[in-house]
């Protein structure tokens, strides 16, 4: 690691004006800053540790009935708080989902908003990276790439936005509030990211010295009957997504009034299914419904490369999430959260039964 | 060294009568649960540096520049060491002076054969600037195009396998018994590159004083390493010593000197100081072993009856360029079934990799992974029950050798293991089993088998005055138990309660415990302290019989019995003396016994010596998804004589699910351009964690066996990962008609394949 | 460039000059301050093995840097028995025989700790091996320490109730 300046502001202002400075980063918890710094694939000259930040640190129930949730609060202590698990299930589940509970009792919720790909050319420095190395090609193309994206990728990256989290948060509609150099601003979580096009260096809307200060969630209590994330993992806990949904559905009358669906391990980043939706919104929550909504949440989907089946795959895990969510959030967050082996009864699921 | 037990009041330390065959907990659980255990890489000494390796990240070609200047320039950085200013060695790293001394890299030309090989090492006096040191290297090469993969270059017949084994084998005539077959199976499995992955890093922490060498490092073999060592530095063999009271795991990873402790040697001569190097994880993907790749396929031929008539097991794999270790996989077909014709054949490329190396159970876990599945067909092709099958092909006799097997409760484990399980209830037919949440469930069953090896072990035994013992031999605890069932047999041989008997292991100035390795240890070290504690016995037996002071006068004959501290005449136990009224009656301080544990010879070429065991295995498989869970796993094993029924299920349950990991979780992603391990870390490489094993049990079935060594100890450590990996492959089958060949099973290929279930 | 840190590590004030910035809490912890129990499995966070508390919190050691720790509170596998008593997760790793080689042990057995005191898991056995599973065990003792976790959490209850009584 190389060695770097250490700085430790009082003040948002004074965080802003340390990290605008080129070669800056603020730290959080340092759960992924620290991984990419110890493998070389960030060098940064100068530290701004934020985590003393005042006021970053809370949950606040909002007039409209909306949260806003500081940037420093922990994954842990978000997903664990009784209303808020309450009015965005969804979210919890995710959360609960992503890594450990090590970690998530360490990382942040901005950081988990900014954490960077797991592609392993990303993070094998001796490999061409166009967003590690601008310019410098990617091996990921033409190599191992069975898990790379199938939506939103170019030719420069084909890379994947790892986060849990942010799927249901974009599903949802999160704003992100950001200090600035200019003052605060507000930004849709949706735009937050960038595609890569021909600059995939450029990860984010954020400019020099930009600090996420809280992300904010509308009211959604309409959805949180209906809201589940469910996750495929290469083994059943402390893995990145295979591929991964979010979907909330507000029932009434036996028809889907309106519908939240996004997907995750698909895309560059957390990929809001808005054609989903569309099908969604006004029909009967039944298997037809859910896998015309899964055919137009991947109607603009192709390989990268040896990955055609996670196209597929993202069809039924749009479908199957959309069925449990129709068969209701359940009382308590299952044991294995997000996981296909939660127990779920088999009556909640219709597609279980074709060939048995 | 003594394991220095704390003395904790309230100690859990649990027993339930003495020593061999009880279940007493570890003797060494207090230090582990509470952080006294010392691991090499826990020591600090004063003064010391820390060493750390820069590597190679092309896969062959030539080093032609190292940035020296920026590495020495950062602040903290002592010394780097490179071709031009390392030390001398005494012998060259590409001699091979037995089949057993690897190859290995430590700065002796500008050579790279493999991504991750060492290059240089950087010398700091902090981690931290060491670290960046190595990274301000910045190497420049003359790379070639990386050989990768099975196919890459021309295969050959590999001289011998498992570096002394025939690489071809066979019993009758295959082509005949191939075409008399009413069915047969021709199949083709793949495994992938598997790297060890102890929990501990190589590590090593090395100080010289003059020519002498003193080294904290995990090692699976003691006097194996030292006397490496000092092959390899010149030294004279009492001139290094190596403390290694607990490894992190080993696997097999940590029974060979790698490169990287040479080179931690040689930096800490360099600079005279002690010096630390430990290994990153991704460094581990390389230098020190691994499991080589393998494409088996596997032709089986069947009577009407179900009865094999012909097996082929042809096993490809690769190697290195520079050594010649090669997987032994298809010896898996050499024990498990019976056949008229049975041939195992082996073919090898060479490929720009670091050698391969044993990993836990070397040939019988890729090999029965293969074989297992295939019985399995074969098994659904005859339409019978797939254990039925393998009754039907039951081996009375080992069947390349066709000699007697030295004892085989097999078909004991067959019965507890599927009565315990509930096999009879399992339907013939795949894709028939859903749980009440929807998902396919599919059960599976696969025959395990390994060697029971004994190797080289001596041993010392003393009686003291005050009537405890001591017992020394550098044995090696990597997690098997060695510091506790070790003495158990200890207590026993000397016939004292374990808490009178003070156990000495893991170090290097200790008698030579031999391997912990190849399921061996307990056999091979208990065999000699058996022998060192019975040496004791008679020479004190020698002094009672022959004193007419002593009641034992005159027991020569009819012979004594050693128990809780005292000598009894066998033909009247009204008459004994304690070991301490002997002894103090000779006028001696104590007596010393030293004993030998090896094969008998004799018993060797009349006997096959095998553990056997059957593992069954529930998946749970979501019907689209295509996501599995192994959702119980039953192990029933036959091992001889077990010494400690909790570190034996212990073993046997991570045994099973390194099984588990075989078939579902691991796999080394190579890029076939680079060479270089893209998932060389833990959180790309999966191995099973908590949540992924629900329940396992493993069932020790009885077995006497008079032959295998003189205790009846066969070995408990690698058998459970073979028939694992087919019992859960064969369960992923069951439940879903789709039959992956190539292992770890992934999810499309489940998602995908029940498209297309049969 | 120097630092000064202060921390309460087992109950006990340290005051930490560090001349280097990039010092992990798991390298204050086992180089420089020569607690080594805590473990160095990955440095990557993940493995687990060099899980400890931080203000009452199982983190990884690894992935935090000391400096900006300065003023917490972490305990270390050192800092459980006390009074020459081990901790109830730690006697119950023992009789369940949760570990082999015991390098993973000291990550777990905090991870334990930590697990029991966020109260989310209870007696599910699901929810124990889930909440665990952020602990690689190579030796793949699993079965050993979710029993562990299960025991010495009623134990901690029973004792629990007994104070309050």
């Amino acid at each position: 690691m190389k060695t770097f300046d250490y700085v430790r502001p009082a003040t948002i202002s004074e965080a802003i004006a340390a990290a605008a400075v080129p070669g800056s980063a603020y730290l959080a918890a340092g759960t992924n800053l620290l991984d990419l710094m110890k493998g070389g694939i960030t060098r940064p000259d100068r530290l701004v540790d934020v985590t003393r930040l005042p006021g970053l640190d809370r949950i606040e129930r909002l007039p409209d009935g909306g949260v806003r949730i500081g940037a420093l609060v922990r994954n842990a202590d978000l997903a664990n708080d009784a209303n808020f698990a309450r009015s965005y299930p969804a979210v919890a589940e995710a959360l609960l989902s992503g890594a450990s509970a090590q970690l998530r009792n360490a990382a942040t919720v901005g950081g988990n908003l900014l954490q960077r790909t797991r592609c392993g050319y990303f993070y094998d420095p001796a490999s061409a990276c166009n967003k590690r190395a601008p310019g410098s090609g990617c091996d990921a193309r033409d190599g191992e790439n069975r898990l790379h994206a199938v939506l939103g990728w170019s030719e420069s990256c084909i890379a994947t936005h790892p986060s849990d989290f942010c799927v249901p948060l974009v599903a949802l509609d999160a704003v992100v509030e950001i200090e600035g150099r200019s003052g605060r601003r507000e930004i849709a979580l949706e735009d937050l990211h960038r595609l890569p096009g021909s600059t995939p260096e450029l990860e984010t809307r954020l400019a020099p010295g930009d600090l996420i200060a809280a992300v904010r969630l509308p009211a959604e209590a309409a959805f949180a009957g209906h809201a589940r994330y469910l996750k495929l993992r290469e083994r059943t806990s402390y893995a990145f997504a295979v591929v991964s949904a979010a979907a909330a559905l507000d029932i009434e009358g036996g028809r889907i009034r309106q519908a939240r669906m996004a997907l995750g391990g698909v895309a560059p980043k957390p990929w809001r299914a808005r054609a989903a939706e569309e099908v969604l919104a006004d029909s009967a929550p039944d298997e037809t419904a859910f896998r015309r909504a899964a055919e137009a949440a991947l109607a603009d989907a192709r390989p990268s490369g040896d990955n055609a089946f996670k196209i597929e795959l993202a069809k039924r895990i749009v479908a199957r999430t959309l069925t449990l969510a129709a068969a209701g959030t359940p009382e308590r967050l299952p044991a294995l959260p997000a996981s296909p082996f939660s127990s779920i009864p088999v009556t909640s699921i219709p597609g279980a039964h074709h060939d048995a | 060294m003594t394991l220095e037990i704390t003395p904790i009041h309230a100690s859990p330390h649990i027993r339930h009568g003495s020593n061999a065959g009880q279940p007493l907990t570890r003797r060494d659980g207090i230090l582990k649960v509470t952080g006294a255990a010392r691991y090499a890489a826990d020591n600090n000494p004063a003064g010391m540096l820390y060493a750390v390796l820069a590597v190679s990240s092309i896969a062959r070609g030539r080093v032609t520049y190292l940035d020296l200047d920026a590495a020495k320039a950062h602040p903290g950085v002592v010394e780097v060491m490179t071709r031009a200013n390392r030390p001398p060695l005494a012998l060259d790293p590409d001699a091979k002076t037995t089949p057993f001394s690897f190859r290995f890299e430590a700065l002796q030309n500008d050579l790279v054969r493999y991504a991750n090989q060492p290059i240089a090492v950087v010398i700091g006096s902090t981690l931290e600037a060491a670290t960046e040191g190595a990274a301000l290297l910045a190497p420049r090469y003359e790379a070639e195009p990386a050989r990768t993969g099975l196919d890459s270059t021309e295969s050959f017949v590999p001289a011998a396998v498992r570096l002394i084994s025939p690489p071809e084998e066979r019993v009758g005539d295959v082509e005949k018994g191939l075409a008399a077959a009413i069915t047969q199976v021709d199949a083709t499995y793949e495994t992938p590159a598997q790297y060890h992955n102890a929990m501990e890093p190589h590590a090593i922490v090395a100080t010289w004083e003059g020519d002498a060498l003193s080294i904290d490092m995990p090692t699976q073999g003691l006097a194996l390493s030292q006397a490496r060592i000092a092959e390899i530095f010149g030294l004279a063999i009492e001139n290094v010593h190596i403390r290694s009271p607990f490894l992190g795991g080993g696997f097999g990873s940590k029974g060979v000197m790698s490169g990287p402790m040479v080179l931690g040697i040689l930096a800490a001569r360099l600079v005279g100081k002690p010096v630390k190097l430990v290994l990153r994880r991704d460094q581990m993907y390389g230098p020190v072993g691994h499991r080589p790749p393998t494409r088996q396929r596997l032709r089986l031929g069947m009577d009407g009856e179900g009865r094999l008539t012909a097996l082929h097991h042809h096993a490809k794999t690769v190697t290195s360029t520079f050594d010649d270790f090669v997987e032994p996989a298809a010896e898996a077909s050499h024990v498990l079934y019976a056949s008229p014709a049975i041939a195992t054949t082996h073919e090898a490329s060479r490929i720009d990799i670091g050698t391969p190396l044993f990993m836990r159970a070397p040939g019988e876990a890729s090999g029965s992974a293969a074989l297992e599945g295939a019985i399995d067909e074969a098994a659904w092709a005859c339409r019978m029950d797939p254990l039925e099958f393998r009754l039907r092909n039951y081996a009375e006799v080992e069947p390349i050798s066709g000699k007697p097997f030295s004892s085989k409760a097999l078909r004991e484990c067959y019965a507890e293991g599927a009565r315990h399980f509930g096999w009879s209830a399992r339907p013939l037919e795949p894709r028939q089993m859903r749980d009440d949440a929807g998902f396919l469930v599919g059960w599976g069953v696969g025959t395990a088998t390994f060697p029971a090896l004994v190797f080289q072990a001596k041993a010392r035994a003393v009686l003291k005055r005050d009537g405890t013992g001591l017992v020394e031999t550098s044995a090696a605890d990597m997690g098997q138990g060695a510091w506790t069932a070790l003495a158990q047999l200890a207590a026993d041989s000397l016939g004292l309660d374990i808490d009178e008997v003070e156990f000495r292991a893991g170090s290097s100035d200790l008698p030579d415990a031999g391997i912990a390795g190849g399921s061996a240890h307990t056999a091979t070290a208990g065999t000699a302290i058996h022998a060192a504690g019975g040496d004791v016995i008679s020479r004190l037996a020698e002094l009672a019989t022959r004193d007419e002071r002593s009641p034992l006068f005159g027991a020569g004959n009819a012979g004594v019995l050693a128990r809780g501290g005292r000598l009894f005449r066998r033909d009247d136990e009204s008459r004994s003396e304690s070991y301490a009224d002997i002894l103090a009656r000779a006028g001696l301080a104590d007596i010393e016994g030293r004993g030998e544990g090896a094969r008998d010879p004799n018993a060797a070429e009349a006997y096959a010596m095998h553990s056997h065991g059957a593992v069954f295995a529930e998946v749970k498989v979501d019907p689209d998804l295509g996501q599995v869970r192994v959702t119980r796993l039953v192990g029933a094993f036959a091992a001889g004589r077990v010494i400690n029924p909790r570190l034996v299920r212990s073993q046997y349950y991570g045994g099973m699910i390194w099984g588990v990991s075989f078939a579902l979780h691991e796999r080394a992603i190579v890029d076939h351009r680079s060479g270089r391990v893209l998932n060389a870390d833990l959180a790309e490489y999966h191995i099973p964690v908590n949540a992924d094993v629900p329940s396992v049990e493993a069932l020790l079935i009885e077995e006497d066996d008079p032959y295998v060594n003189p205790l009846g100890i066969k070995g408990v450590g690698e058998i459970g990962i073979t028939g694992t990996v087919g019992a859960v492959a064969n369960a992923v089958w069951h439940a879903t008609g789709v039959r992956v060949r190539s292992i770890p099973i992934r999810i499309e290929d489940l998602a995908m394949g029940a498209e297309f279930a049969g | 460039m120097n630092f000064s840190i202060s921390l309460i590590v087992n109950g006990e004030r340290r005051n930490v000059e560090l001349d280097d910035p990039r010092v992990t809490l798991l390298d204050l912890l086992r180089e420089r301050l020569h607690l080594t129990g805590t473990k160095k499995g990955c440095d990557r966070g993940q493995c687990g093995a060099c899980t400890v508390l931080v203000n009452g919190r199982r983190i990884n050691s690894c992935l935090a840097l000391a400096l900006s720790h300065d003023g917490a509170e972490i305990l270390t596998i050192e800092g459980l028995a006390k009074g020459g008593e081990l901790h109830p997760v730690q006697a119950a790793f023992i009789e369940h025989d949760g570990f082999q080689c015991g390098f993973c042990t000291p990550g777990q057995i905090m991870s334990a700790i930590g697990l029991i005191q966020e109260g989310q898991a209870g007696d599910d056995s699901e929810r124990v091996r889930e909440g665990m599973s952020g602990n690689l065990c190579r030796c793949s003792a699993y079965r050993g320490i979710t029993e562990a976790v299960l025991d010495a959490q009623t134990r901690l209850a029973k004792a629990h109730r007994r104070d309050a009584a």
